[in-house]
């Protein structure tokens, strides 16, 4: 990838470039492998790149950058992807 | 080489086809329409083999122009008064995005009450967007200036959109003749556009998404630096092009007869023109006044308007107002004369809603600045 000499307000593929966006999170999708298809409905769907792909299709969530909007489990057409409301973090 | 006898707006619109942008979109508006008809007639003809967009609106051909620039084509655009400020957003977005879209704006008056004369409240009302802005003041003016434009915009120290102002039937709609290069001359003179970044799937980026305040900061300040460089790449630009065309306009001023003179008339557009009539007739009467006519706007010329106002007093001629201040070049002559200089400076609104500005009506402005003590603005010709 190329960057340019110009300061400019074209952003650049970089993992997580706003820090760990999970800290959003209000409710959290858990999955349920035992339920999943590997119909990757999911992981097209999330509009974070969050859903991490595995070699035979299965699937996990990525915590660290998923905000929990709640795309997947929506999209979940066999209910595998469920949303928990997050508990407030202990100090 | 061949003479084109024809209109400010056709004679645009031939620098514009023979700069070969691969994208024009526009929208008619009075008195732009018949530059972009004019192109609508290059591509009936075959003359234009790029892409023309007729879209809905100016907001519509700013946005186009936009993402086909951002895909690396060379762009151009045409507007007027309205249409120009219905672009605002996309002025912003324009420049911001670094995007080098060329635009010749007709400079028209905005309404209400509902007038498509000329004065430059339209252009001027867009200073701050970060687009450079010529003014011109004849049709030769005109077919060079918008060839320059391309040049400065697309070169890799500026990268900004550039607008190319002509005044509303005084020029967009009066036949004069213009000198029409070879196309081999523009060809060489421009170069095909290698954009400097691009939306590319080989490299991928994103256009404008979210950036946060100390990157935006830098953003801004990269546009400000661009821009300065712009005042230095001008005068290069515009002596090239007298190299290859024999043409020379000025670069950020064009100077008539300021030697020894020891007042200066600085105006904008059709009436810088119509001033040189006016310093001679004043020479002839024994005034030492010469004129400097201010052709660049953005970037604001203020280090050669420090030297004129360590030379001579000044008279500022504006055909605009900044409702509530002054004279946007009154004002900024005075700016950038603020501890440099105490030249008197004194200030005139005329020909706003395109009432005629004579060279009389001009000689009348400079002889009342030559006797007047007061600096601030007054409004020339109201009666009547």
């Amino acid at each position: 990838m190329k960057k340019y000499p110009v300061e400019t307000s074209l952003s650049y593929p970089k993992k997580g470039a706003m820090g760990k966006t999970g800290s959003w999170r209000v409710f959290k999708p858990i999955l349920d492998k035992k339920k999943c298809v590997k119909c990757l409905r999911c992981w097209i769907f999330c509009p974070e790149g969050s859903i991490h792909r595995e070699k035979d299709d299965s699937v996990s969530i990525d915590y660290d950058f998923c905000k929990g909007c709640g795309v997947c489990a929506n999209e979940c057409n066999v209910k595998a992807i469920i949303m928990e409301r997050e508990e407030a973090k202990k100090k | 080489m061949t003479v084109m006898m024809d209109t400010g707006n056709r004679i645009a619109a031939k620098a514009a086809v023979m700069a070969k942008p691969e994208v024009v979109a526009a929208y008619p508006i009075t008195p732009q329409t018949t530059l972009v008809e004019a192109i609508a007639e290059y591509v009936a003809r075959g003359e234009y083999k790029g892409e023309y967009i007729c879209v809905e609106s100016e907001h519509s051909a700013m946005s186009a122009c936009i993402g086909a620039s951002a895909a690396g084509s060379r762009t151009f655009t045409a507007t007027s008064s309205h249409g120009l400020l219905l672009m605002h957003e996309m002025l912003h977005w324009a420049a911001l995005a670094r995007l080098p879209v060329v635009m010749c704006n007709i400079n028209r008056v905005v309404g209400p009450g509902w007038n498509i004369w000329v004065d430059e409240n339209d252009s001027i009302s867009q200073r701050d967007t970060g687009w450079i802005q010529f003014y011109c003041s004849s049709n030769q003016e005109i077919f060079d200036t918008v060839i320059q434009a391309f040049k400065l915009a697309e070169h890799e120290k500026i990268v900004l959109p550039v607008m190319v102002n002509l005044n509303a039937f005084i020029l967009s709609h009066t036949s004069m003749p213009a000198e029409i290069p070879d196309q081999q001359v523009v060809d060489d003179f421009l170069g095909n556009y290698v954009p400097k970044w691009k939306l590319d799937i080989e490299n991928p980026t994103t256009f404008g998404n979210i950036i946060g305040p100390a990157h935006y900061y830098k953003v801004r300040r990269a546009m400000q630096d661009a821009m300065l460089n712009a005042k230095k790449l001008i005068p290069q630009i515009t002596n090239d092009w007298k190299k290859a065309s024999g043409f020379f306009h000025g670069d950020l001023l064009e100077y008539y007869k300021c030697e020894g003179a020891e007042h200066i008339l600085l105006s904008i557009g059709a009436i810088g023109a119509e001033s040189k009539t006016a310093i001679d007739e004043l020479q002839k009467a024994g005034h030492r006044i010469g004129l400097a006519r201010v052709r660049v706007i953005r970037p604001f010329p203020t280090e050669d308007i420090i030297k004129l106002g360590k030379q001579a007093d000044l008279i500022v001629i504006d055909r605009n107002i900044s409702i509530g201040s002054e004279g946007a070049l009154f004002n900024e002559v005075k700016a950038a004369l603020y501890g440099e200089s105490d030249a008197k400076v004194t200030g005139f609104i005329a020909g706003l809603g395109g009432k005629d500005v004579t060279y009389k009506d001009i000689e009348t402005m400079c002889l009342k600045a030559l006797k007047d003590k007061v600096r601030e603005q007054q409004w020339y010709g109201l009666e009547g």
